[in-house]
């Protein structure tokens, strides 16, 4: 049990987040169960709206509250429960054992401060040190991502988009946390920047031994750097597994049919297949499995109730009748 | 800026050309024969074409001299000089005492929104937005002056005759700043990255003031700039509630007795000080926002290259 719990780095236990807004209650994220091993990526994939960023900022507990309200659910990280934690508590783990490098790089720099400083500042929070050296140590982290030390002065507004993802990635990782999650690191960067952005997270990942999650549209991302995936729809985890089990054998006809419609270079077919139809609102979720109405597969069974996870092999679980849900 | 200027100025030309009434005969009254009248309409230049008088004030005006008025033969320009001082006084107070009220009050209701004093704050500042400043005047007057009877009802012999005058500008002008100030912080404590900043770790206290304060109150600074203008001309018209000798009365005066070196003197004189304020903001707006700042660099660089 003790090893159990050295071994995970983070446990997620039945999730459940919604957004109270006037007109509706959004149901973002339903009764998640995630798990991160000490080390490895664990790769988020799910179309928009899944409630990706919303688990993400479940853990740091920054949600924007109100409208947003953590209904139930465990989120255990090195052994203790984030949710019992003090703000005060909260706020000691938040840029130091927890880091989030944010989806839109765009917004999510202060227009009017130095990025220097906003790096610096993170580190200063964090560590006993003279403000010299902490602005040593933040340009350090900018000449890592590979932007010059000598634009450290410069603010946001000076910078690329892909040189804006940089900066965010260089603040997430100036305290050395042990978890970084990635939010769509890579979507606001054009194809060179992505492989470039990839490749610095991963030779970090490696140097420091931080456990990712890597949240993300992109299976390619996925395939390239994430041992374990988890695929969520609306709100609820449908497959999880190794990367080896996702990828050869996807189980849950979401999965399936995301893989389908993943471009392959040598496919025969002409264009890529989306799958059809729309993720139900999750103000109005149906009383089934949520992906009844997009699924090929669908039986009466499946409409009426929803199905369990269930282990299909060590480590893979689906979340479907097909593969046995109903028991 | 000097477009401004000049519109202004003909505008106040136009109106004078149009406008009844007749300086020359005022000044010498019923009695003077057909020729002493004529002498004195040519001698006050009043019979020239319109453009002839219209560039004569600007040719004098650019060199600082508003001519004399028409009655006492005073110079207008050491008269307006003599009397700006209270009016900056009046309007310079009242902004500070806006923004130094406003600017805490939005924050207080920004940051306890849907409470009770959030409501009552933002209830209070829909009030004083809402009523004109005379009319703050005049309840003031009737309370402070004659009810309590602690501060003089007008006149400006001791420091506390500033205190009436000045408040009922500044009670209108807190209540826009609080209201702007309230939404912008709201506006701005959204934004991802003061997500951003709560993802580091950093006290609620410094999110707060370092990185939402600072982006939320850049456009106070555009704001208290158009307030600046309004007091003045809001300035001008405490002075003649509160009997104060400042600009506004000068001016009123010069307009009810047709005086128009007086008028065209004090109009230039008024739009020179807002256009050089504005310009100030500008610079000011410059020197806080890095976006801009770097705008303004780069077009001095295009400048020293081409
Ligand atoms: N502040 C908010 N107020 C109300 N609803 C919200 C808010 N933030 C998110 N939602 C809703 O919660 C659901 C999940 O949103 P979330 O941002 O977690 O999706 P996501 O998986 O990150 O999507 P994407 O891939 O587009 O980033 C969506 O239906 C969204 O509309
Ligand atoms: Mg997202």
């Amino acid at each position: 049990m003790n090893d159990n719990m050295n071994d995970n780095i983070l446990e997620i236990r039945d999730l459940v987040v919604e957004y109270r807004t006037d007109e509706a209650i959004i149901h973002a994220v339903n009764g998640v169960n995630l798990v991160v091993k000490r080390g490895e990526t664990l790769g988020l994939v799910g179309e928009t709206g899944a409630g990706k960023t919303t688990i993400a900022k479940s853990i740091l507990r920054i949600l924007p509250t109100p409208p947003s309200k953590i209904c139930g659910g465990e989120i255990v990280f090195d052994g203790e429960d984030l949710m019992q934690k003090s703000e005060s508590a909260m706020r000691k783990i938040r840029g130091e054992k927890i880091a989030m490098i944010f989806q839109d790089p765009m917004t999510a720099l202060n227009p009017i401060e130095r990025i220097g400083a906003q790096i610096s500042e993170a580190i200063a929070q964090h560590n006993k040190i003279k403000r010299y050296e902490a602005e040593n140590r933040a340009s350090d982290m900018l000449e890592m991502v590979g932007i010059p030390m000598e634009r450290y002065n410069e603010y946001p507004h000076q910078f690329s988009g892909g040189m804006k993802q940089r900066v965010v990635i260089a603040m997430a990782l100036a305290c050395n946390p042990t978890l970084l999650i990635a939010d769509e690191p890579t979507t606001a960067l054009d194809v060179t920047i992505q492989a470039q952005v990839l490749e610095i997270m991963q030779s970090l990942k490696e140097r420091l031994g931080t456990s990712v999650i890597m949240i993300t549209h992109d299976l390619g991302v996925v395939a390239n750097c994430c041992s374990s995936v988890a695929v969520i729809y609306a709100g609820e985890i449908v497959e999880y597994g190794s990367a080896v089990q996702v990828f050869d054998f996807p189980t849950h006809p979401y999965t399936i049919g995301l893989f389908g419609s993943l471009p392959k270079l040598n496919s025969t077919e002409p264009r890529l297949k989306p799958i059809t139809g729309l993720m139900p609102d999750p103000a109005n979720l149906p009383t089934g499995c949520s992906f009844y109405e997009r699924c090929p597969d669908a039986k009466e069974q499946c409409s009426g109730s929803k199905p369990a996870m269930v282990e299909i092999e060590a480590g893979h679980f689906v979340k479907c009748f097909r593969d046995g849900g109903g028991e | 800026m000097i477009p401004i200027i000049l519109g202004i100025t003909l505008v106040v030309a136009i109106f004078i050309q149009i406008a009844p009434g007749d300086p020359a005969r005022i000044k010498i009254g019923n009695e003077a024969t057909e020729e002493e009248y004529q002498a004195l309409r040519d001698e006050m230049g009043l019979d020239d074409p319109f453009f002839v008088r219209y560039f004569r004030f600007l040719g004098n005006a650019l060199r600082g001299d508003f001519g004399k008025s028409f009655y006492n033969s005073r110079p207008v320009m050491a008269e307006i000089f003599q009397r700006f001082r209270y009016t900056i006084v009046i309007a310079l107070l009242s902004v500070t005492l806006a923004v130094l009220v406003g600017v805490p009050l939005g924050i207080f209701a920004a940051t306890h929104q849907y409470t009770i004093m959030d409501n009552a704050a933002i209830a209070l500042a829909l009030v004083c937005v809402s009523m004109p400043s005379f009319f703050f005047a005049l309840l003031m007057i009737r309370f402070f002056a004659l009810t309590l009877g602690i501060l003089p009802p007008s006149g400006i012999t001791t420091w506390q005759g500033w205190i009436l005058p000045t408040l009922s500008l500044a009670l209108g002008f807190a209540a826009t700043i609080t209201r702007q100030m309230r939404s912008n912080m709201l506006e701005v404590i959204r934004q991802d990255y003061i997500t951003t900043a709560r993802s580091k770790g950093l006290s609620e206290f410094k999110i707060r003031y370092k990185h939402a304060l600072k982006n939320a109150i850049i456009p106070i600074i555009m704001i208290v700039g158009g307030i600046f203008g309004m007091a003045l001309g809001g300035a001008m018209i405490a002075e003649i509630i509160f009997s104060v000798p400042g600009l506004g009365q000068y001016t009123l005066g010069g307009l009810t007795g047709r005086d128009y070196p007086i008028v065209q003197g004090s109009t230039f004189f008024m739009s020179v000080i807002f256009s050089v304020i504005m310009l100030l903001i500008d610079l000011g707006f410059a020197f806080i926002d890095p976006r801009i700042r770097s705008q303004f660099a780069r077009r001095r660089k295009r400048e020293r290259v081409s």
